[in-house]
């Protein structure tokens, strides 16, 4: 185990922090243990030093009992931090969320999950299970069961849409307080497509979760794999070699580049910019087809394993690709170009669903989202793992914080990632696609961050004492980006969501597990 | 001016489905090949690497709906017992078609003649996801797009039940949808059609048996077409419909 104790910290960092970087495995016990009073303060000074909460999990102890563990990212330092404490013997402890509002879905989940009480909490509803599910605990309150934010008074009137919508897209039911056609308030109740996924994780064999770790949020298969290979290969101390990281970058700049072209295609259709929404469309198609060339799913599922990937990129067929890629990216520039000049277009992505950068900081938003708001965070530049570490990414970053700037920041990052999918093809190396993974050490806490193309992706993962699963834990972009779609849509029109909304392009799938 | 232009430089992309030739990359992986006769005696290799427990040996059987067409069970053969061809017709009208055993496949076969005069020449289908990924929902999406052009056989997905003729399922059917799902089906008039898509709609795929999921469609409900994959290819979607309405034999 990496006992490389790091003395000197910024700090966010500050003791009694356990300071790691990104996908380095720690003794459990190791990370420091400490009264709920001294960890409240510690997250909360963290945060307050613009460290941000990338998770909060729940793991057994030591001792027979429960502990909270948090983890904190720092983007500045590169540096994760980690630190527990007990679960009081009644599960109450006085709740984050009112000093630090971009814990609310965590605690959320702990309350739901777990049955643990974060007192205090504004807004301690449900998070995915619904009347129909038991839980270990009766989170729901309230007389039908899920008590929605209402506006009262005169002229005022609610709309509920879900949760099967208009398009072929995942459920979520939203409630729209409005006065005339001004929206008030948006509400988002999830948890319709909750699969028990990070159950599943713990409890399934190894060939198993490798299949629910890619299909956690569809679009984002290469993303998830990636969090969950690399979490497998801390807990064994396993190295993939050098060729399988770079296909691991090559795939998921493909995914970002399928995802982001898909959305400005979908932006148009949504303002009704036809031309935009086919050639986006018929784009989107080559990137999943050049995924598919390298691994046989337009998904990038069955490339990525734990201890490396299964497919590499044959030399002879390097140069078609690489034409393919470039023709891709010609036809890239060509429609933006067009499409962000139209009139129709700009003048609807202007000013509309803003989300201002102290917005996008209170609420803790990652990826597309949280760069459009200003907030200049991405993980593979904060903290670098895999072939991130030899590449330099200079995240495209905006601070307008509406749909325009949403749509231009996938721009950018689109032309980004075309010059790096055709560098890793350029510079491929030689040698072993994987190697095999050893047995996982017991005891051990591993917490790995992938920037997917929505944001970061977390996957904190622990061993027991004979280095079997104790606790698996899943946060999708989507889990801390949902609360400012809601806050996006505020003083807008009901007719504004589905360009807002697309915007984001959230994931259902993901936030729900 | 410029818009014109570039409408002239994207040109004309449609494929020539399903007259044409429509082939898959060497990679792709299609239907199954299985054969039985080169299993070593005891061996289980296969059945073991599969995350889904889709395989069973002695004889060697492979059930598609619960095949995620993974690499896992091929690179587990060194006889080469289990392999993957690129052929993406996959599409089967029951349950037990799926079972595949080493002999041809049954692919789906065409509506009753009462069926196809209702629908043959104007399909509208309505999605429901439920607990599904999203990789099978954006497939079925990109039957839409200029590439497949869906809408030039008829079929259209459309944004209410009460528009449709059928409905196209998704996802293991979590326990917050089923609700929602019976109802939307309730809601399309007779006669009408269930289409399951994807592994996890035809036997819960890799989330069979969690606790907050189905196994895939009830089965009460019956179902009309099953569409293997996971997700399964638009070519896979494209091929099953068409089959179904008899415009491929």
């Amino acid at each position: 185990m990496d006992g490389d104790a790091r003395t000197v910290l910024p700090s966010a960092m500050a003791p009694p922090m356990r300071a790691v970087r990104n996908g380095e495995a720690v003794a459990r016990f190791d990370v420091p243990s400490v009264s709920m009073d001294s960890f409240r303060r510690a997250v909360l000074s963290a945060c307050s030093a613009k460290a941000r909460l990338a998770a909060i999990a729940v793991l057994p102890g030591r001792t027979p009992g429960r502990v909270l563990l948090a983890v904190l990212a720092d983007d500045k330092s590169q540096l994760l931090g980690l630190l527990c404490t007990d679960v009081p013997l009644d599960n109450r402890y006085p709740a984050l969320t009112p000093d630090l509002p971009q814990a609310q879905a965590f605690e959320r989940e702990i309350l739901e999950e777990h049955g643990i009480v974060p007192e205090g909490h504004p807004w301690p509803k449900p998070l995915r299970r619904h009347a129909e599910l038991e839980g270990p605990c009766d989170a729901r309150v309230g007389p039908d069961g899920y008590p929605f934010f209402r506006v009262d008074g005169p002229g005022i009137h609610e709309v509920a849409v879900g949760p099967v919508h208009a398009g072929i897209i995942e459920p979520g039911h939203f409630r729209f307080q409005c006065h005339g056609e001004t929206v008030l308030h948006l509400e988002i109740q999830l948890g319709y497509q909750h699969r028990d996924a990070q159950a599943l994780l713990l409890h399934s064999s190894p060939a198993r979760r490798l299949v629910i770790a890619e299909t956690i949020a569809g679009d984002t298969s290469v993303g998830h794999a990636m969090a969950y290979a690399m979490a497998m290969e801390a807990l064994t101390g396993t190295a993939p070699p050098p060729q399988a990281e770079a296909m691991r970058g090559i795939a998921l700049e493909l995914e970002r580049l399928a995802n982001h072209v898909g959305d400005l295609g979908a932006l148009c259709n949504d303002v009704g910019y036809l031309p935009g929404a086919s050639w986006f469309g018929r784009l989107r198609g080559e990137f999943l087809n050049l995924s598919l060339e390298i691994c046989g799913s337009r998904f990038g599922r069955g490339l990525v394993i734990p201890g490396g990937v299964r497919f590499d990129l044959p030399v002879a067929g390097r140069e078609a690709f690489l034409l393919r890629l470039r023709a891709a990216g010609t036809d890239l520039r060509h429609i933006a170009d067009v499409v962000f000049q139209s009139s129709a277009v700009v003048s609807r992505f202007e000013g509309t669903g803003v989300v201002t950068t102290a917005m996008a900081e209170t609420l803790g938003l990652v990826g597309v989202a949280a760069r459009a708001s200003g907030c200049d965070r991405d993980v593979r530049r904060d903290h670098p793992a895999g072939i991130y570490r030899r590449a330099s990414i200079e995240p495209a970053a905006t601070s307008s914080g509406g749909v325009m700037a949403r749509a231009q920041i996938r721009r950018g990052e689109a032309d980004h990632s075309i010059a790096s999918v055709r560098e890793l093809v350029e510079t491929l190396p030689d040698g072993a696609r994987n190697v095999a993974l050893g047995q996982a050490r017991p005891h051990a806490l591993a917490v790995t961050l992938v920037e997917g193309w929505r944001g970061e992706i977390a996957h904190m993962a622990a061993t027991d004492d004979r280095g079997h699963l104790a606790a698996y834990k899943v946060v999708d972009p989507s889990f801390h980006n949902w609360l400012g779609l809601a806050l996006a849509m505020r003083g807008g029109q009901i007719s504004d969501f589905p360009l807002c909304n697309k915007s984001f392009n959230l994931s259902y799938a993901g936030h729900d597990l | 001016m410029r818009r014109l232009w570039e409408r002239l430089r994207q040109g004309y992309r449609t494929i020539a489905f399903p007259k044409g030739q429509s082939e898959l990359p060497p990679r792709f992986r299609g239907r199954p090949a299985l054969h039985p006769s080169r299993c070593q005696a005891g061996c289980r290799g296969c059945a073991d690497a599969c995350p889904t427990a889709a395989i069973k040996t002695d004889p060697l059987r492979l059930d598609l709906g619960a095949c995620l067409f993974c690499p896992a069970c091929a690179a587990a053969c060194d006889q080469g017992a289990i392999s993957f061809t690129n052929d993406f017709r996959l599409a089967a009208r029951t349950r037990g078609d799926l079972l595949l055993s080493g002999r041809e496949m049954r692919l789906a076969a065409a509506l009753d003649r009462k069926m196809r005069r209702i629908f043959g020449r104007s399909l509208k289908l309505r999605q429901v996801s439920a607990g599904g990924c999203n990789a099978c929902e954006a497939d079925l999406n990109v039957t839409g797009i200029v590439v497949y052009d869906i809408g030039r056989f008829g079929i259209q997905f459309v944004a209410s039940p009460r528009h449709a003729d059928g409905v196209v399922v998704t996802g293991p059917i979590t326990v917050n949808m089923a609700l929602a799902l019976r109802e939307t089906l309730a809601a399309v008039p007779e006669p009408k059609l269930v289409i399951a898509a994807g592994a996890c709609a035809i036997s819960g795929g890799p989330f069979a048996g969690s606790s907050t999921c189905g196994d895939g469609i009830p089965a009460d409900i019956p179902v009309d077409l099953y569409l293997p994959g996971c997700p399964p290819h638009p070519l896979t979607i494209l091929d099953g419909l068409l089959r179904l309405l008899g415009r491929i034999e």
